[in-house]
């Protein structure tokens, strides 16, 4: 062992934003090396991968689409693992709160009612925390671990989608395909940019950004959150009842989740359909890690996400590569981020051998 | 007569169906029990379904390509232990990337053996049978990974609970500064616990690939690496809830569909609930102990480990 | 490895056509033409076939197309309307999306680009510049309900179906109508595996309908798990999409499969030469796009016999599948004697006739 890991008194601030930086340019020499080997052009793949997407209005207004949802899930998810509350079905409650919202949306759509989209909204939310509130309740209650009944009832909330969908929200002049009616255009979230599908949908996931941090940073509760994650024993002897931080930490992401689900339908889908996430919920756990539990930390990883997506999809476009290929490289890129991080704590020392064997038999 | 069939017919398809769970499954529990919680189960089994297809294909021979899937599903988890234990990355994040590079990878790799039909892995092990009932014969085409799934718990709660070994993996899981202050390499023991899951779940795909639908496909197996690492927290870090988990939740899958065969007359989407919910409802009555469950669960899951000194 | 060999099969395909077209067509740029595809490609299956399509519009125009495919799109509105708007700013003149999901997200991105040519596989909504086309598959299940009915001792059929949705209702009614054509004890047993492709579950489907006492077993999902498991346990079976005799040689008796290429080629000439027009296609056993794949050894020779005479009747209109009298599960009357329903009711058929085991909804 010539090198080692050496931690640093306190994280280095510079490494904060070098990290991703170093991550790129490891990114760039893997990528280049599986281009080469599958003898394609690396140059333009880059340049597909993370240029392409942001040049025009129309690609930046795509990715701030993309985002949202990441950005709404992730930040409840990082809220959670703060306190080491562990919320992997964000894609249930994103389900559940589509289908409330959307319920609504269909039920009270076209007759111009002024409340109709913040019922929505709330209804959405409510869908979100309902959803979640299972597992705070089997927690607190029952002791059940949340890993395992959050992404169960994912599951069970995308068969709940189906069921509705294939039954009794089934469009009656949809000749029985497993859709809802499209939604009434008064039901259709407000755009934000003209001939884009940014919605309004994405102020509402910018705004959570500084409000988490809020909540987080300066707020009671986010000492709380804060200490039950970091200091158990010390949460208890303080008196934090560590029932009452899992049950806010689920009721805040199951309702961000909602909220995004409900965006997802009433923004850019327009109706309730079989499908409607394509893994959001899970995706934005990566996301949640990758911002390193900080919501602005979290807005960049979300963005960052949201293009790998978008290049992705400009890999099969443009360069006619197949599926397989795209998932390699985001899964590579993640890789090289996630091990880029470890110099904000530590910093490698070159080691003298002699010193090196006496440690590994230390 | 026909009662007694049907049951074994049920017996018969729900080890089947629990045999890439428990595999699997057990594999993250030694990982788990060493400290280390890796998420990339789903993206792990794929590759062990496509390099044990393709081993198989191009060598003739089963062994062969089982033992190259369980090698890719380690090598695998090699790059989440040089990520998670040498460089100290985050262990959840990591894991879900090493799902997503799997799901690719494992595509990339396989796809100039996509469609090709594999004779399944041979069931005429045992000394022919002809004249015993049928219920035996059945039990008997079970293919020998069932019989080896079969065999798994024993062993891992044997090297849990009766070896040496297996004390030292609980003590690095339950505090690695303990157990690195009595001499023990917590690295060294959760590189080797961190292999082992990966190699499991390398052989709980090829199980898929070669063995319960002889082929290879893109992401054949379909959500079942997720599952196992639920049953893992589900069994409370526990061999025998892992094993009765896996096998309630395989049984409730093909009770579902034995139930719509019959003419059960359910919504299929309020049916295709049935194992989660299942699953959800056991796991209640079974944490409702809290100290119980803190003895099981190990400490310093998913803490990354530092040596100091 | 994939890329390399892909483009070496396109440029294999491409180059012994391109001498044969007018220099003119060869100078120009190609015409583009984009495929959404819901899947990954594989081996056998929905997507596998429409990629043959594509493949043989390859074949068929040379150089003077260009094709390109995305695969694996999410039926999810937001992913799937950027990807062929995507393809639509790239310069594709004509985009084929190929699964019932993108409906919505096809008429959207038509609306915002006029001159771009769309056709929906599946769906029924069209604009000025969308067609719809699909195939009424339930031609072919027919036929294979005829030998089903034929080859069946234990008047027992087993279904292993993804959906409750039109298209595989369509289908299950059409094998029991005809099963009992020629055999009036059949009934039909239905597992819905809630997805379109797992392999283990639709295996695990499969092995239940057997163990009920299914000596038959079909399905309508996208893996040829079912056909394996069958060859498995020694019961006949049938396959769909693609033509899967190579899982199961000795049990599988054939395959409904689909045919695109034919549609393929035509369209986009008729795009190429201006003469496009929005339309709807639903073809058929006689318009070749479902066929049934070549009968296995084990088919006796009077059912093949049934089969021909049956598919010459379908083929010329004297075959009605859903002609009267049908009875619902509930033993109502469905379809009076002497009826036969529309193309809509088709369509949407939401209903299962009588004798077949399972719940919709």
């Amino acid at each position: 062992m010539r090198y080692r890991l050496e931690a640093r008194a306190r994280p280095a601030q510079a490494m904060v934003w070098l990290s991703p930086v170093l991550a790129a340019a490891l990114s760039v020499i893997g990528i280049s090396v599986l281009f080469a080997v599958l003898g394609r052009n690396p140059v333009q793949a880059l340049d597909v991968l993370f240029i392409q997407p942001l040049e025009t209005l129309d690609g930046l207004a795509e990715l701030a689409l993309k985002a949202t949802p990441l950005l709404l899930c992730a930040i409840g998810i990082a809220i959670g693992c703060r306190a080491e509350v562990w919320n992997i079905g964000a894609e249930g409650q994103f389900t559940v709160g589509a289908i409330a919202g959307g319920g609504v949306a269909l039920t009270f759509g076209g007759h111009d009612y002024w409340w109709l989209q913040p019922a929505m909204l709330l209804a959405g939310i409510g869908g979100g925390m309902a959803w979640a509130a299972i597992p705070a309740l089997l927690k607190t209650k029952f002791n059940a671990h949340e890993i395992l009944t959050t992404l169960m009832l994912t599951y069970v909330a995308i068969q709940l989608l189906g069921y509705v969908v294939h039954g009794p929200w089934k469009d009656p002049e949809g000749y029985s395909f497993p859709q809802t009616k499209q939604f009434a255009p008064d039901a259709m979230l407000p755009m934000l940019i003209d001939e884009t599908r940014l919605h309004i949908g994405a102020m509402f996931a910018l705004a959570s950004v500084p409000l988490a941090a809020l909540l987080l940073g300066r707020s009671m509760m986010g000492f709380r959150i804060r200490t039950v994650g970091a200091a158990p024993a010390a949460a208890r002897y303080a008196g934090f009842s560590r029932n009452t931080v899992v049950w806010v930490c689920l009721l805040l992401s199951g309702g961000l989740a909602g909220l995004a689900g409900i965006f997802e339908v009433a923004g850019p889908d327009g109706q309730l359909t079989p499908v409607i996430s394509p893994g959001y919920g899970f995706a934005a756990i990566i996301v949640a890690f990758l911002g390193r539990l900080n919501p602005f930390g979290i807005l960049f990883s979300s963005l960052l996400m949201a293009l790998l997506y978008l290049g992705g999809e400009g890999l099969q476009v443009s360069m006619q590569l197949p599926i397989a290929v795209t998932g390699t490289i985001q899964g590579m890129l993640l890789f090289f981020l996630l091990a880029a991080d470890v110099f904000i704590n530590y910093r490698v020392r070159r080691v003298p051998a002699r010193a090196a064997r006496a440690l590994t038999h230390a | 007569m026909h009662e007694l069939e049907i049951a074994v017919a049920i017996l018969v398809a729900t080890l089947r169906a629990a045999t890439p769970l428990v595999l699997a499954g057990f594999g993250e529990l030694i990982a788990e029990r060493s400290g280390v919680l890796n998420l990339g189960v789903e993206g792990m089994m794929l590759m062990g379904a496509s390099v044990g297809f393709i081993g198989t294909v191009a060598t003739g021979s089963p062994i062969i390509g089982l033992l190259l899937a369980m090698l890719a599903g380690a090598a695998l988890a090699m790059v989440f232990g040089v990520l998670t234990l040498s460089l100290m990355a985050n262990q959840v994040a990591t894991g879900l990337a090493l799902t997503i590079f799997g799901v690719g990878f494992s595509a990339l790799v396989g796809v100039k053996w996509i469609g090709i039909p594999l004779e399944g892995i041979a069931t005429d092990i045992w000394p022919s049978l002809s004249s015993s009932s049928p219920i035996v014969q059945q039990l008997m085409l079970l293919d020998p990974i069932v019989w080896l799934a079969v065999l798994v718990p024993f062993l891992i709660h044997r090297f849990i609970y009766r070896t040496r070994a297996g004390l030292v993996l609980r003590a690095v899981g339950e505090s690695h500064d303990v157990a690195h202050a009595l001499g023990y390499s917590v690295l060294k023991i959760r590189y080797l616990a961190v292999a082992f899951g990966g190699a499991m779940s390398g052989l709980a795909g090829a199980y898929l690939s070669l063995a319960y639908t002889p082929m290879w496909s893109e992401n054949m197996v379909a959500g079942r690496g997720w599952i196992a690492l639920a049953l893992v927290v589900f069994s409370t870090w526990k061999p025998a809830w892992l094993a009765l988990g896996s096998l309630l939740f395989g049984f409730v899958t093909i009770a579902q569909f034995q139930a719509e065969a019959l003419g059960l007359a359910l919504s299929p989407h309020l049916l295709a609930m049935l194992p989660y919910l299942a699953t959800i409802v056991v796991l209640v009555l079974i944490s409702r102990d809290a100290t119980r469950l803190k003895l099981n669960a190990p400490a310093a899951l998913g803490r990354p480990f530092h040596a100091t000194a | 490895m994939l890329t390399t060999r892909r483009t070496l099969l396109q440029a294999s395909l491409a180059l012994p056509a391109a001498g044969l077209l007018p220099r003119v067509a060869a100078a120009a740029d190609p015409f583009k033409v984009g495929f959404i595809y819901v899947a990954p490609i594989g081996d056998a299956g929905w997507t596998f076939q429409h990629d043959l399509g594509r493949k043989a519009l390859e074949a068929s125009l040379g150089a003077a197309v260009k094709t390109t495919f995305v695969e694996n799109v999410p039926e999810e509105g937001a992913d799937a309307e950027r990807v062929i708007r995507k393809l639509a700013t790239e310069g594709h003149s004509l985009i084929y999306t190929t699964s019932f999901g993108f409906m919505e997200p096809t008429l959207k991105v038509a609306a915002k680009f006029p001159k771009v040519k769309f056709a929906h596989c599946t769906g029924y909504k069209r604009a000025a510049n969308v067609s719809t086309y699909s195939a009424r598959f339930y031609e072919g299940r027919y036929l294979t309900g005829l030998i089903a009915g034929r080859m069946t001792k234990s008047n027992v059929i087993g279904y292993v179906a993804a959906f409750p949705i039109p298209e595989v209702v369509q289908g299950i009614n059409a094998v029991l109508l005809a099963a009992r054509t020629v055999n009036p004890n059949v009934t039909i047993k239905v597992v819905f595996v809630s997805s379109w492709f797992d392999p283990g579950k639709e295996r695990a489907a499969a092995d239940t309908l057997i163990s009920q006492g299914a000596d038959v077993i079909m399905h309508h999902t996208d893996s040829s798990a079912v056909v394996q498991g069958g060859e498995e346990k020694g019961v006949w079976s049938f396959g769909y999409d693609s033509d899967m005799l190579r899982y199961g040689p000795k049990t599988n008796l054939t395959s409904v499969t689909m045919h695109w290429d034919d549609y393929y080629i035509d369209q986009t000439k008729a795009a190429m030469a201006g003469s496009w027009k929005s339309d709807d296609t639903w073809g058929g056993l006689k318009t070749g796009m479902v066929k049934l794949g070549p009968l296995n050894a084990a088919v006796p020779e009077s059912v093949r016999a049934e089969v021909t005479a049956a598919t010459a009747k379908i083929e010329a209109g004297t075959l009605l599948p859903f002609a009267g009298p049908i009875k619902d599960q509930a033993g109502a009357v469905k379809v009076a004697a002497g009826k036969s329903l529309s193309d809509g009711e088709i369509l949407g058929m939401n209903w299962f006739a009588e004798g077949v085991q399972g719940k919709l909804g």
